[in-house]
């Protein structure tokens, strides 16, 4: 009912006031820059300790930042929900009769906007710890690669963190629901880097392809998000 | 603590009918005459085969068991949509879904036990990295989630609304999942080798066995699926009875232990 | 017969998973069929 009254304005409304509180929360709280992007980094350092070779290194490294990557969504997803649920905020924002699909493109845009600050952290410990490289055409198609990459994976992410939020034993279900879900995008992700960066000579227009895998990802699950997450709340 | 079975019960003695009725039963004798054929016609009496030698015998239970877990997952998915489809909402497509999706995993599980041992006789390895191989433990694994999401709690309605929206986006998934790893997969390799020493000639025997594989998994399929949907039905009961009967037969059954 | 274990074990697997899921469920719903009236049960 609220959906007709508050029309399509407040869908984008509702979306900008989370995204906005999300990102306030983050600022005030600092958990992405003080825990989740050192997590992201040790991570990092301790792929080079297993691997244990220059040569391996260089030749992975597109895979080990996504896979670092990967890591860290499920711990900032854990987060983005335990905000909501931790004083009941999301039952009384739905009660007081705010769109799901604002609330969905919302934390979906919050999470994607510090997944690029992520993505971003994890290229540049590539180039300093593993070698990786990037010319210029590099950097675009690596650019619009960490863009497409991250909504898909902010979307899957809200939209399944939403499904455990409030439940007991969430935060050791969400690995096992989400990862699966997210293979695509750590095979194209990791395809289309390795182009970028020129590993093992691959030519960077090989990478256009998996960015549309990429693309067709984050934009199916960002509909399915924005349909399915007002029924995967209204109970 | 256990419960034992000598404890005499309100409403049904151990001869009592729970979740099996006279067709089941039927099902039943039907389904282990066709399961003794089946190992006598699969393991002994079938000839060998000319490219996979004798384990093609293991095939007679890997595809059939292969074929009837992806049926099961396709049945979640149609009672899921219709438990969400609010003009055939009931939480008897909740149940079936729930009952279906863990015969499925169950079926998948085994289908890739023998599968991989197959694969150790016939290509020497127990897994590959193709496509038709990762889809199918990708499904696995999406399955097992979607029976803990089933196990979260919260009110019969709850489950079923998330379970049937979780199983409509593994929907979405699969295909993604599968579509990707054969463009990884096209890249890496040459053709998978599954597709060896599947499409020769099959002798008569070898596929009347195939066919008597398929059926006797088919029926194992709907008899645990009716008797799994039961036996929800049965909890979903035992949960809306409330907790009050299952207290008070608690406590009935501890004076009895501590006189 | 050439991988005879092998043969053997997928067998079993099979068979031996089935039917121990089935007597599972059996005995599951023995137990919370105590609970639950008899003519509540639509199948019977």
């Amino acid at each position: 009912m609220s959906k007709e009254l508050q029309g399509s304005a407040g869908v984008f409304a509702t979306a900008r006031l989370i995204s906005a509180k999300d990102l306030r929360v983050e600022r005030r709280s600092r958990v992405l820059l003080n825990q989740v992007l050192p997590f992201a980094l040790i991570v990092m350092v301790m792929f080079a300790f297993a691997l244990d070779s220059d040569a391996i290194l260089e030749r992975v490294a597109p895979g080990l930042v996504w896979l670092a990557t990967l890591f860290s969504v499920l711990v900032m997803v854990s987060r983005s929900f335990a905000v909501e649920t931790a004083d009941g905020a999301l039952d009384q924002l739905r009660s007081a009769g705010v769109p799901a699909t604002g609330i969905f493109i919302g934390k979906m845009l919050a999470l994607m906007a510090q997944l690029l600050v992520l993505v971003a952290l994890l290229v540049g410990a590539a180039v300093v710890l593993y070698r990786a490289s990037f010319s210029w055409e590099g950097g675009v198609l690596l650019v619009t690669t960490a863009i497409a990459a991250t909504c898909g994976l902010a979307a899957v992410g809200t939209l399944y963190g939403g499904l455990a939020a409030g439940a007991k034993g969430r935060e050791t279900l969400l690995p096992l629901l989400l990862l699966p879900v997210v293979a695509p995008v750590l095979i194209g992700a990791t395809r289309a880097t390795e182009s970028a960066f020129g590993t093992n000579g691959i030519a960077i227009s090989e990478g256009w392809p998996w960015l549309g895998l990429l693309v067709v990802f984050a934009v199916l699950f960002s509909v399915a998000g924005a349909v399915a997450f007002g029924p995967l709340l209204d109970d | 603590m256990t419960t034992t079975d000598t404890n005499t019960s309100t409403n049904s003695s151990p001869r009592d009918r729970v979740t099996g009725t006279p067709f089941t039963r039927g099902l039943g004798v039907v389904i282990l005459a066709g399961m003794t054929l089946l190992i006598i016609l699969g393991i002994f009496v079938s000839p060998a085969d000319v490219n996979q030698g004798e384990s093609v015998r293991i095939m007679y239970a890997h595809v059939p068991g292969a074929w009837l877990a992806y049926l099961a997952f396709v049945v979640t998915g149609i009672s899921s949509a219709a438990y969400l489809w609010k003009r055939t909402r009931s939480l008897t497509w909740d149940r079936i879904a729930g009952a279906s999706a863990e015969v499925g995993v169950l079926f998948m599980g085994i289908s890739l036990v023998t599968g991989s041992l197959w694969g150790r006789i016939t290509w020497g390895t127990y897994w590959t990295w193709d496509a038709r191989l990762t889809t199918t433990a990708f499904l696995f694994v999406t399955y097992i989630g979607y029976l803990a999401v089933r196990g979260l709690g919260g009110t019969h309605q709850q489950r079923a609304r998330r379970s049937a929206v979780l199983a409509l986006l593994a929907v979405l998934e699969i295909p993604l999942v599968h579509f990707s790893v054969q463009l990884w997969n096209t890249l890496h390799q040459e053709a998978s080798v599954a597709g060896r020493g599947t499409d020769v000639e099959m002798d008569g025997l070898m596929l009347f066995t195939l066919f008597l594989g398929v059926a006797v998994f088919t029926l194992m399929y709907v008899w645990l699926l009716l008797h799994r949907q039961r036996s929800l039905a049965l909890d979903d009961m035992l949960d809306d009875s409330g907790l009050d009967n299952a207290l008070t037969a608690r406590r009935a059954e501890a004076q009895g232990v501590a006189r | 017969m050439d991988d005879a274990g092998f043969i053997f074990a997928s067998y079993i697997i099979t068979f031996g998973a089935v039917g121990a899921y089935a007597l599972g469920i059996i005995r599951r719903a023995r137990k919370s069929s105590r609970e639950v009236p008899r003519d509540e049960r639509p199948w019977l």
